[in-house]
């Protein structure tokens, strides 16, 4: 296990990855079939990037930001705001969203790295909230609770040849494009010696202070760079839905984001988030073509997994595996002890 | 020119003096002891020393540098490394991660976001030897909330070690360990004199006594006492307080 673990973490693709990306790219050959759309496969890829974004936060660095819907708003309004006011370029404008989230997030991070826990959260909320409130009222920026309408999903532009992104599988497959270049890149970050940093500031910010690490200046970048993610996401959502809304940045809508990560298992399992968002959405479309209270289903799935498995459907995995490990391993006349006792982890 | 020179530290918690006027001055090599009751402010002081809390008054000047009021990060920088009486480890990493973290060159890349830190098998190796010098060498990929409470004492220890310091501040290593444990630490102790300067806050007497240079009896927020093991055994005011009384 620790072999597979480590030799994974060093790999900037993994086999998981390989196979993630070739079952998503046949997403549109069949989804029709099954009753759903190519539409939900796009919501899915680009919420799947906005909570992996979340979870460098929440699982990565262990900080309770709860009102991250904020940059994820800002992300699809600077790309609106882009087109229409600077260039109708499909880059520079989702280049926009990164760096006009990220300067939101650097903002905030400013006054909120210095706290921890639940004050941590509490300011994340009032910023969240104050970002929310600045949507709704520059009615004459943003189009007020009506959404910033009418943005164009743009051709992506690549010198030699020009891709229309207008239709629903052209762009599912640019956004898993995107996806892939995310989810790698955030992999690495995770496994880099930054993201090991980070996840040693989690479990004692004292200790790392004290190995000679600045806490205050990495929980600020890595709250930067969450938001900037989320701020890229949030462009591509702009584009999916040809418009940007202010009900993504409100605190209901954030607490969306949290659910998914933590039903999933972010916090023990770089895939959680995706899983969790695969699950909600999932669930949303199902179960919501029942009944208008799949909330309710999906809330009290939130609390099963709160109260039996705080680790999430991946932590789940997770021990049902290291189950058969041991199982194997008695079928084989191993130890068990050496299994244990060897601090095997599955990611 | 001692290594490190305190000089008339004062620490104040509201109404609460808890240091008064600490003088202190440990030249290079020695092995310090800092010994007093509960309470009587030794905690305070290593705060202090590692920048964890800032003098309401006073200096500290580490190799002719006034450090005086710097944060933790930054005193860890210039080579002052400490282990903690309450461990702190990064629970969730292996034994040769949380040295791996610390290690300098670890930290000079601390902001790398394009390498996998786990294919850096310099750092590792490094930190394996670490590991072999305060016997750890079996239990490197286990992870810390899995080891012994001994062996957490000893990586909390290896953990300092690998930050290659000058200075090496040991809060109350012994703290919960066996005889075993103690004697273990007594020889590592005894490889790093004169390798390291070293100041430690200690209740077990023998252990101090054995190994110190010169030890400060820290009472009621103030120095009462300070000189060789020998000439602490024959001090009214250490005997007195009872506190040699293992020696």
């Amino acid at each position: 296990m620790i072999a597979t673990y480590q030799s994974d973490s060093a790999r900037l693709i993994t086999p998981t990855m390989m196979w993630l990306f070739l079952a998503l790219a046949t997403v549109p050959l069949w989804i029709a079939r099954i009753g759903l759309y190519p539409y939900l496969g796009i919501e899915i890829l680009i919420w799947s990037i906005y909570a992996l974004a979340f979870n460098l936060v929440l699982g990565t660095a262990g900080l309770p930001s709860f009102g991250h819907g904020a940059y994820f708003g800002i992300g699809a309004y600077a790309f609106g705001l882009c087109q229409f006011n600077v260039v109708a370029n499909l880059w520079v404008c989702l280049a926009a969203a990164f760096v006009i989230a990220g300067l939101a997030g650097a903002l905030v991070a400013l006054f909120i790295s210095h706290r921890r826990g639940i004050y941590y959260a509490f300011m994340t909320i009032a910023f969240g909230q104050i970002f929310w409130t600045v949507a709704i009222k520059s009615h004459k920026v943003t189009g007020g609770e009506d959404g910033l309408l009418k943005i164009a999903r743009l051709p992506a532009d690549l010198g030699f040849a020009s891709i229309d992104l207008a239709g629903n599988v052209s762009f599912y497959y640019f956004v898993l494009l995107v996806f892939g270049v995310a989810v790698i890149a955030m992999w690495r970050l995770v496994h880099s010696p930054y993201g090991r940093v980070i996840a040693a500031i989690k479990q004692s910010e004292t200790r790392a202070a004290h190995l000679g690490y600045n806490v205050w200046l990495y929980k600020a970048s890595i709250f930067t760079l969450s938001a900037a993610i989320s701020g890229f996401a949030g462009g591509l959502f702009a584009m999916a839905q040809l418009a940007a809304f202010p009900d993504v940045m409100s605190l209901h809508q954030s607490g969306y984001v949290v659910m998914m990560t933590l039903v999933g298992g972010g916090l023990v399992s770089f895939w959680g988030p995706v899983v969790g968002v695969f699950l909600f959405l999932t669930a949303r479309d199902v179960i919501g073509a029942l009944t208008n209270a799949w909330m309710l289903y999906f809330g009290l799935l939130f609390m099963a997994v709160v109260l039996f498995r705080p680790e999430g459907v991946a932590g789940a995995v997770a021990a049902a595996w290291q189950n058969r490990s041991l199982y194997s391993m008695r079928r084989q006349g191993g130890s068990a002890l050496r299994l244990l006792f060897g601090g095997g982890r599955w990611r | 020119m001692a290594l490190i020179e305190v000089e008339g530290v004062h620490v104040r918690f509201g109404d609460r003096v808890v240091l008064e006027s600490i003088d202190l001055a440990v030249p290079e090599g020695e092995f310090h002891g800092v010994m007093g009751p509960n309470g009587a402010g030794k905690t305070t002081f290593f705060n202090v020393l590692t920048g964890r809390v800032k003098p309401s008054r006073g200096s500290i000047r580490l190799a002719g540098e006034d450090v005086t009021g710097l944060r933790p990060q930054l005193i860890a920088a210039k080579g002052v490394a400490r282990s903690f009486q309450i461990m702190t480890l990064f629970d969730d990493f292996s034994a040769r991660e949380n040295i791996m973290v610390g290690l300098p060159a670890f930290r000079v890349r601390g902001f790398d976001m394009h390498r996998a830190a786990s294919a850096d098998s310099d750092l590792a190796e490094q930190a394996s030897d670490i590991l072999a010098m305060v016997g750890l060498t079996d239990r490197a990929d286990v992870r810390a909330k899995d080891l012994s409470y001994g062996d957490r004492r000893a990586l909390e220890i290896a953990v300092a070690l690998g930050q290659n310091p000058r200075v090496l501040c040991l809060d109350e290593p012994t703290s919960g360990l066996g005889t075993d444990g103690v004697q273990r630490l007594s020889q590592l102790v005894s490889q790093l004199k004169r390798k390291l300067t070293i100041v430690a806050i200690e209740h077990d007497m023998e252990f101090l006594f054995s190994l110190a240079d010169r030890i400060s009896v820290i009472h009621w927020g103030q120095v009462i006492a300070r000189g060789a093991p020998q000439e602490l055994q024959q001090n009214e005011w250490v005997k007195r307080s009872n506190l040699g009384r293992f020696a």
